[in-house]
């Protein structure tokens, strides 16, 4: 069940924007013809492998690949050799910034393997059995160093140092020693200390979060031509061709311009493509091997082992609140495992564990740690997940103390337009409170839950989104169509929200729009498909670029009725003048006769880029004797913004809460105590299949963004925020023992309920 | 490598004649043999079901059967489900419904939902879910998957 | 994929010649839902598979209500749980083939296979042993037939020699006022492999308030599949009441010996051996009653 609440005046004038036409490329994806990185076949084309550490932690004495050389059908062995070895460099990356040295080295291993699955070699042959027998015989010797698998562990100083020329950003100030903490941040407001003491109740818990992994169902794969002139395609599954452009450049020290990225049709990524893994060994193969074509997809192990994972986590909140229920003072201490490499999504965690409430006195510290597991990635909404479990867990447990209804103290202490979020920002008009009291209203909040060991849970979520660089081009056809491309990759319906923005424009249907996902070489420069972005940001290119085609449209209209431009009315997709009309298929069929073609492109960076919230609400029942979880109900609310694409905004709602839901219920990384991952299947890497799961409903609020000429807001990423903390609270309804660590697995939940009965 | 084997096989009512290894998957050779790409490898092991298939009336993992155990059989792949006058019911409420957003799991899912009405033309909602367990969608939650089976299980019942 | 030969063989004989002369080195592929995955990840090593399913008496369903059912080995789990005579007559072991796997599964899965794979969280077995099948074994002696709670003897080994395979599995008449139930404990609803799993059976007297005898088998606890004895010895004779039913659980509970694994942990696994035995029992019972 769908329901769309609009807070937005303007939500009956638009023609196009608010409905749900069939996406363009729907027949090609359910017939099986959309072609998908791994789906490419060129000729003369070798398949590669890849040969990964079997420990977390060693230094590389010697790699020996002669007998992987000489082995029937082998064309060529790469290693960290054939890299440049690059400087020390930091890069924006989309949802977060890396050191390319690092990210060099997480392609092939230097010096040291820092995780289980780090890559070391990579293989091309004639087919793909072969390279991966002939990768299987490549030598390593290795001196084998103990590893340092948990957060806490390594932030102590007798702990085993992953990069010995790490020292930590202490606020700013590089420390002198080497550490596994990469960075300390804080971020602070007013006086915390007195804050808990005006508080009438305090409560303060620690709370844990195991790795978890996107779990796209597409492995990475990618497919790289080196031309013997130096011009290298490279065809891949990424989350946005020009940033797998820059990475492979920086890392192979090559100009952009020799670098041409086609992105396939992508299988999935929530954040987990964005990074290379793959792409510059295949360019490697491909030059080394005599400029043959080579292709290379990871196996569903390797991309669990080697790619992906979110932080696992350590945080700890402390929240006061008066005695008529206003938040006093909020202190929390968030520490990230960053993986091999620094750069986990603490910052972020900061910025969203208490963005939802207006808190005077507040104090955050971050810190982003190394261990011996995959360099993390960003995984939608990263580090928002880990901090609203927490916080979210102790607003419920503060309402409970309160006597309150969780609801109404989020309600009392929700934020609103002029409020300072704690580390910095200052709200401009967002929709936390509308989306609360839609909430309260729903019709699942006031059905009465009933059943023995059932509960109900509540949680709020908040994400920033993001703007970032967008460009567009389109042609008018002479058929009344319009050719579009844009630079976004399309990986939930993207080509027809950002169409349906064009069309709106220019007044007609979105079908009458031919939406194109181009490479590197065909479009302007355009941010990858992350941070809630694309229908915002690229959505704004197309209406920039639907200005200009109108303009021009008016222009040969006053050619043709012989009139000044300002005579002519464009109104639904018609051109008006005196009382004569044209549609704007008829003037498209008539360019030739005025000119010629009509194309215009737009480039755009907006800022303004409108922070969503959302409430979720979910109904439990708990099997006391198995600890098991059934889900049996699930609302979902959220802000838009404005729902271009409505069906699509809902699917995104929908598909973040069964991830939100796997995370709190059964996934995790297994790793044995030398640090090697034991669960790297999709048997036993557990996510939600369809049993699991019910009809997840959904509620829309419309609070319209004031930086977008549509008013959209991202809607991508906050959906994954709530779900664990709701089902904490869920559960705890249920059962009387609140769960402070995820996945909140039968087991653990039988060792709860057992302590609990002493 | 070893030696080569001759399989003759019906895919998608069309006659195929193919060279294989034993070790190779009916997956494998499905798209790098004979360019039949729709099936899609999430997995290798079993667990996903993107690469679904009906072989001799039964749905199965293409990935979990070797080309060679497919001599003599018949085989449709999701390239076999729409007909000359257009798209199945199936793929029509998929993009109706919006059960799709990356559309890498969906030749799987439609492929199984075609094997489950072909064996329970009207089914409940927990028999779409039950059938579809073995196959993973991470993008949508499955909410819309299951609308969209229902849905063009309900239109078939009408054109019957 | 490690490289191997196949062939299609078309009768029992060519099988155990095949199986004899590779001595060791040739494996058996019904559904190769198990052994294709450990192939390609070099779990199993093979040189030859000898897939058997085009052997019409290794994919027959047959019942007789003198000898009882008799599954050729490399029948699907599908064609199992569709066959009426074995959802007429054994619904206990419907529950456990029906569990083993999703549909794409069931369609390739035998029980022949499940048994043969010999993992100790296969979900048929425990449905087996209290149903007191028996496996029957074919090699160049002839064939010969053993309980099947004793054909596994170590996680992934059997007690198949060199040359011999797996025909058929016999599964006795139920007697009169007999009900069975298999059911096992998995974090989701689909796709895991159990983390513990229990059967149990029983026969009732003419009253239904007696138990005369009952069999309760685990699996996932032990290094094989276990068949608790002492449990249904314990139940013989015995009224059912809840105390009785505890006791017996509390009998499986404490035979059981599991470890700590990705799936669970010795401790949860122990605790879960109660309350399925229960469950189990609660439910054979009811069938029993409604027979």
């Amino acid at each position: 069940m769908t329901t769309n609440l609009s807070v937005d005046e303007k939500k009956d004038v638009y023609g196009v924007i608010g409905k749900n036409p069939l996406r363009h490329d729907g027949t090609d994806k359910v017939t099986g013809r959309a072609q998908y990185g791994a789906d490419i076949r060129l000729p003369g084309m070798l398949y590669g492998a890849i040969f990964r550490s079997p420990h977390a932690h060693a230094r590389i004495l010697s790699i020996d690949t002669s007998k992987a050389e000489a082995y029937p059908g082998v064309r060529a062995v790469v290693t960290a050799k054939d890299l440049p070895d690059v400087e020390s460099k930091i890069a924006e990356l989309g949802e977060g910034t890396i050191n390319l040295r690092h990210q060099s080295n997480n392609v092939l291993a230097r010096d040291k393997v820092l995780y289980f699955g780090h890559a070391i070699a990579g293989v091309a042959a004639i087919n793909a059995h072969i390279a991966e027998e002939a990768a299987a015989l490549i030598k390593v010797e290795y001196e084998v160093l103990q590893p340092v698998l948990e957060v806490r562990k390594a932030m102590q100083h007798d702990s085993p140092i992953l990069l010995d020329d790490m020292r930590t950003d202490e606020l700013g100030k590089k420390g002198d020693y080497p550490s596994n903490i990469a960075a300390h941040y804080q971020a602070q407001v007013g006086d915390v200390e007195k804050g808990f003491q005006d508080a009438a109740v305090i409560v303060e818990r620690e709370f844990f979060t195991s790795m978890v992994h996107q779990g796209y169902i597409e492995p990475q794969n990618a497919t790289a031509q080196h031309n013997p002139d130096g011009q290298i395609t490279i065809w891949c599954s990424t989350q946005g061709a020009f940033g797998v452009r820059e990475q492979v450049a920086e890392i192979l020290q090559i100009p952009i311009s020799k670098i041409r990225v086609i992105p396939m049709e992508i299988g999935g990524g929530f954040g987990g493509k964005i990074g290379v893994y793959l792409e510059p060994v295949v360019v490697l193969l491909s030059r080394k091997s005599g400029h043959r074509p080579v292709k290379m997809t990871m196996s569903r192990s390797d991309v669990l082992a080697a790619t992906g994972p979110t932080s696992g986590s350590y945080v700890k909140v402390k929240m006061g609140a008066d005695a008529n229920g206003m938040i006093a003072a909020a202190q929390a201490m968030l520490a990230y495992e960053a993986g091999a490499y620094p750069g986990s999504p603490v910052g972020a965690g900061m910025g969203v564990i208490f963005a939802p409430y207006r808190i005077e006195n507040a104090l955050i510290d971050g810190y982003d740690v190394l261990v011996n597991k995959p360099r993390t990635a960003a995984y939608r909404a990263p580090g928002g997940t880990n901090a609203a479990f927490a916080c979210e867990s102790v607003i419920d447990e503060l309402s409970e103390k309160l006597g309150m209804d969780p609801i109404d103290f989020r309600l009392l202490n929700g934020a609103k337009e002029g409020d300072r979020r704690v580390d910095g920002p200052v709200y401009e008009r967002i929709g936390f409170l509308e989306t609360l009291e839609a909430a309260k209203n729903s019709p699942h909040y006031r059905a009465p839950l009933g059943g023995s060991n059932c509960g109900r849970g509540v949680a709020s979520g908040f994400w920033f989104n993001y703007g970032g660089k967008s460009s567009a081009s389109a042609s008018v056809n002479s058929d009344g169509t319009v050719s579009l491309l844009t630079g976004s990759v399309d990986i939930g319906g993207t080509r027809t929200s950002i169409a349906m923005q064009l069309a709106e424009g220019l007044g007609i249907p979105a079908e009458s729009i031919r939406p194109v996902v181009a490479d590197t070489d065909s479009v302007g420069y355009t941010e990858g498909t992350y941070g809630s972005r694309t229908t915002f940001a690229t959505g704004w290119a197309v209406y920039e670029v639907g200005k200009q085609l109108k303009e021009k449209l008016l222009e040969r209209a006053a050619t043709i009725w012989e009139t000044e431009l300002d005579q002519i009315r464009f109104e639904h997709g018609i051109f008006l003048f005196d009382d004569k009309q044209m549609t704007f298929a008829e003037l498209a069929s008539r360019l030739d006769e005025t000119g010629g073609p009509v194309v215009a492109s737009a480039a755009v960076r907006p800022e303004q880029f409108g922070p969503t919230f959302a409430a979720h609400i979910v109904d439990v029942a708990v099997d006391p004797e198995t600890g098991k979880v059934q889900i049996l109900r699930y609302t979902a609310i959220q802000d838009a913004g404005k729902a271009i694409y409505p069906d699509y905004v809902e699917s995104q709602m929908q598909g973040g809460v069964a991830q939100g839901v796997g995370w709190a219920l059964n996934e995790e990384y297994l790793y044995d105590d030398q640090g090697r991952l034991i669960n790297s299947s999709l048997l036993d890497y557990r996510m939600p299949v369809a049993l699991d799961l019910p009809m997840i409903d959904t509620i829309i609020i419309e609070v319209s963004n004031p930086g977008h000429p549509y008013g959209v807001r991202g809607v991508g990423e906050v959906p994954i925020v709530p779900p664990p903390a709701a089902l904490a609270n869920a559960i705890y309804r249920a059962t009387g023992v609140r769960m402070n660590r995820l996945p909140m697995n039968p087991a653990r939940i039988v060792a709860e309920l057992n302590q609990q009965k002493g | 490598m070893n030696k080569k084997i001759r399989v003759q096989a019906t895919i998608n009512g069309e006659e195929f004649e193919f060279l294989c290894e034993p070790r190779q998957s009916l997956l494998e050779v499905l798209r790098e043999t004979l360019g039949l790409t729709g099936a899609k490898e999430g997995c290798n092991n079993g667990n996903c079901g993107a690469c679904n298939v009906i072989l001799d009336g039964a749905l199965v993992n293409s990935c979990l059967v070797l080309a060679v155990e497919i001599d003599g059989c018949n085989v449709t792949t999701i390239e076999g489900i729409a007909t000359p006058q257009g798209l199945h019911p199936l793929q029509q409420k998929f993009i109706a419904h919006a059960a799709l957003q990356c559309g890498f799991c969906t030749p799987g899912f439609i492929v199984a939902s075609k094997a489950l009405l072909d064996q329970i033309p009207n089914p409940s909602e927990n028999e779409v879910r039950e059938w579809l367990a073995g196959n993973l969608c991470r993008c949508t939650g499955y909410d819309r998957i299951v609308r969209a089976v229902m849905d063009a299980a309900q239109s078939q019942e009408k054109t019957l | 994929m490690q490289v191997f030969d196949y062939v299609s063989a078309g009768n029992v004989k060519e099988v155990v010649g095949l199986l004899t002369s590779n001595n060791g080195r040739a494996r058996i592929l019904c559904g190769g839902t198990d052994l294709l995955v450990q192939l390609r990840e070099s779990r199993r090593r093979a040189e030859l598979l000898i897939d058997v399913k085009n052997i019409p008496e290794l994919t027959s369903i047959n019942y007789d209500n003198q000898i009882g059912l008799l599954l050729g080995a490399a029948a699907s789990c599908h064609a199992i749980c569709h066959n009426p005579s074995v959802l007429e007559n054994y619904p206990g072991l419907v529950d456990a083939i029906h569990l083993i796997g999703g549909v794409q599964i069931q369609y390739r899965a035998s029980v022949g296979g499940n048994l043969c794979n010999a993992s100790p969280a296969a979900d048929s077995i425990p449905a087996l042993i209290v149903h007191e099948a028996g496996c029957i074994i074919v090699g160049s002696n002839g064939t010969r037939e053993i309980p099947v709670e004793q054909f596994c003897i170590a996680p992934g080994k059997n007690v198949l020699q060199n040359g011999e395979f797996l025909l058929a599995i016999k599964v006795p008449v139920v007697k009169e006022n007999f009900g069975a139930h298999y059911l096992r404990f998995i974090p989701r609803n689909e796709m895991d492999i159990a983390v513990v799993g229990a059967g149990a059976s029983v026969t009732l007297d003419k009253a239904k308030q007696r138990i005369l005898s009952a069999r309760i088998a685990l699996g996932a606890v032990a290094p094989t599949p276990l068949f608790v004895e002492e449990a249904g010895v314990f139940l013989a004779g015995k009224e059912i009441n809840e105390k009785n039913i505890r006791e017996a659980a509390r009998i499986a509970q404490a035979a059981a010996r599991p470890i700590s694994d990705l799936r669970g942990t010795d401790e949860y696994r122990k605790h879960l051996c109660a309350v399925l035995t229960r469950r189990a029992l609660e439910k054979a019972i009811e069938r029993a009653r409604a027979s």
